[in-house]
């Protein structure tokens, strides 16, 4: 919610570019998509006015519900053990294993950055 | 002149639960088993599986927070951080960020002052908050290769403790996680095995007072008590140097600080969001509180696990000093060193000699020759020996300085009996009157200098006698009986 609202306030009040961009950098990583075109902007702005209908909603002195269950009691487990034992079947789904280890690339692969990408795809193949 | 500066160090510590199970999922909480061996659907984050939170884990998050004085959340919210790493499968981690099961707390804990080595300082550090959550797996990095091997094993249930940034040096957080430690092993909730189950992160910075904090230093993994302090003393010697323009920022460091997993970087990714397959956690205060009808089982009441609290380190140290009359400083090193105070106890069980006497025995001859081996009590002198070799000294068998000697041969030879020992080196003290008689004689005889000075009134030169009495004795005689002789 609080992104939501800082990104109107930054649209309305028509604050400096570099403010956006920054943001923009973020929600891109995150998201993993490049919106950075002015079409792509105009759609997170219709998106952003459409989700703002939420306010409308007057909400004070109410808890917010985070969870479908409500009410519903957490149940409590007992501490035996019923679980385990499957490495075989587990370790089936995995693509490459070593000695009953899961094999992954050493440590994530950080996104490059904004000016980096965009290098990078016009040298692709693609 | 520069203000003195002052250390400010804050610590994260995340205890492994001391449970059977994990803290969402049936499967088994084992040491050192075949890797993903240990590792159900759940814990794999395969779809369609659903966290089941563990009873004990819960009891065992209000029963520390009791013991650290915490205000108990009777309700209390699960929540998702979401970062990506590969010994993540979920994508998150499952934790308490908005509200935790215990608050406010607060741990007290001493330590002996570097000025004044046997005055006892206390102190104490708020604890902010107590939070269960999910422990993720581990990573073997294998940089030959260039890939990583993972295990689902470990990921199991932690207690998340922050303490507020009160602390000032590496001796004060190295007395705070002590303590910590034992509160945790009476209590049963963690093993407290720093190579592990009690993992240690600290914060360290340093600034004059007044002035904002400076350059902060995070060293984590620590896993021994030793090394914290001596990390931390370190880091605030070395931010010193460079807030004084002494050094340069990247100076080499002299410990090794595991680095800070790629995961954490730039908190871009650490959002928080509500557990959505998770109510809210409720426990009740009492029996009176409990809804009508619930299942015993599906109940955690808070009064109930107060009244199971075992005995706490700190009312331990004070039983000790009410029981035999000791000093608090010894009392808080019988507690202190695995075993000693056990040691001491049966000790006093088959000594007559009064407490304060035997104490010394146990907190410096004892301690000081397991500490030279960096051994624990594994007892090479049972209780019964040293108890006969106290015996020995009460009695004036033997001298104060003969029963040192004795006591540093019953370590050497392991097993020897006191008396064993004193009779083949011939350390037992000489009462026979008629021999120690002679022997005087025999040195008044050849010293007439001296016993000319006695006899006019130097008293000093009485000790010189006796020290050449002593020394035909061997050192064995009677030290009283012989002053009395020579007069």
């Amino acid at each position: 919610e609080w992104l939501l609202v800082v990104w109107l306030k930054i649209y309305t009040e028509n604050k400096p570019h570099l403010i956006i961009s920054n943001l923009v950098d973020k929600l891109e990583r995150l998201a993993l998509v490049d919106f950075r075109t002015k079409q792509g902007l105009e759609c997170l702005e219709k998106a952003i006015r459409f989700a703002d209908q939420l306010h409308v909603v007057d909400t004070t002195g109410i808890e917010p519900m985070d969870s479908v269950l409500e009410d519903r009691a957490l149940y409590l487990r007992e501490d035996t053990a019923v679980d385990g034992g499957c490495a075989e079947e587990l370790l089936k789904l995995s693509r490459k294993t070593v000695e009953e280890y899961f094999v992954v690339p050493p440590g994530n692969i950080p996104l490059p950055k904004k000016e980096e990408r965009s290098s990078m795809l016009k040298h692709s193949e693609l | 002149a520069s203000q003195q500066l002052v250390g400010v160090v804050g610590l994260e510590v995340h205890a492994q639960i001391n449970s059977n199970t994990k803290l969402f999922s049936g499967s088994p909480v084992r040491f050192s088993a075949p890797p993903n061996s240990l590792v159900s659907f759940f814990d794999a984050s395969l779809p369609g599986t659903l966290p089941m939170l563990n009873r004990r884990c819960v009891e065992a998050a209000v029963m520390t927070g009791l013991a650290l004085n915490c205000t108990i959340n009777k309700k209390s919210y699960f929540d998702r951080k979401h970062y990506f790493y590969a010994d993540l499968p979920a994508g998150y981690q499952i934790t308490q960020q908005r509200k935790p099961i215990a608050v406010d707390g607060v741990l007290t804990y001493s330590y002996f002052g570097e000025k004044k080595r046997s005055q006892m300082i206390r102190k104490s550090v708020q604890i902010k908050q107590i939070q269960l959550e999910q422990d993720s797996g581990k990573s073997l990095h294998d940089d030959d290769r260039s890939q990583t091997l993972i295990d689902l094993n470990r990921a199991v249930g932690l207690m998340e403790l922050v303490m507020e940034p009160e602390m000032k040096s590496g001796e004060e957080a190295a007395a705070a996680i002590r303590e910590l430690q034992l509160i945790l092993q009476a209590l049963g909730t963690c093993q407290g095995n720093m190579s592990g189950q009690l993992r240690v992160d600290a914060n360290v910075s340093v600034h004059r007072p007044g002035e904002p904090l400076g350059i902060r230093t995070e060293v984590k993994n620590i896993n021994s008590i030793r090394y914290l302090a001596r990390a931390i003393y370190e880091i605030q010697r070395q931010i010193d140097a460079v807030q004084s323009g002494r050094a340069v920022q990247n100076e080499t460091r002299a410990y090794d600080s595991k680095s800070v997993p790629m995961r954490e970087k730039e908190g871009l990714q650490d959002y928080f969001m509500p557990e959505p397959n998770l109510p809210a956690l409720i426990v009740y205060e009492d029996n009176a509180s409990l809804p009508t009808g619930i299942d015993p089982s599906q109940a955690v009441v808070v009064q109930k696990i107060k009244d199971r609290l075992p005995e706490l380190p700190g009312v331990k140290r004070d039983r000790l000093v009410q029981t035999y009359g000791i000093l608090p400083e010894h009392s808080f090193t019988l507690v202190n060193e695995d075993g000693l105070m056990e040691y001491f106890e049966t000790l006093m069980k088959t000594t007559q000699r009064e407490p304060r006497k035997v104490i010394g025995w146990v907190t410096n001859e004892l301690l000081g020759h397991l500490k030279q081996r960096d051994m624990s009590v594994s007892q090479p002198i049972s209780p019964a020996h040293l108890a006969e070799l106290l015996k020995l000294q009460e009695t004036g068998r033997i001298s104060s300085s003969a029963a040192k000697q004795v006591f540093q041969e019953m370590w050497r030879s392991g097993g020897k009996t006191a008396w064993q020992i004193v009779q083949e080196q011939e350390l037992g003290l000489v009462h026979d009157s008629a021999q120690l008689h002679s022997i005087c004689q025999k040195v008044v005889d050849s010293h007439p200098d001296e016993v000319h000075a006695v006899r006019n009134g130097n008293k000093k030169v009485l000790n010189k006698l006796i020290g050449l009495v002593q020394k035909e004795t061997k050192g064995r005689a009677d030290p009283v009986l012989v002053k009395e002789i020579l007069q």
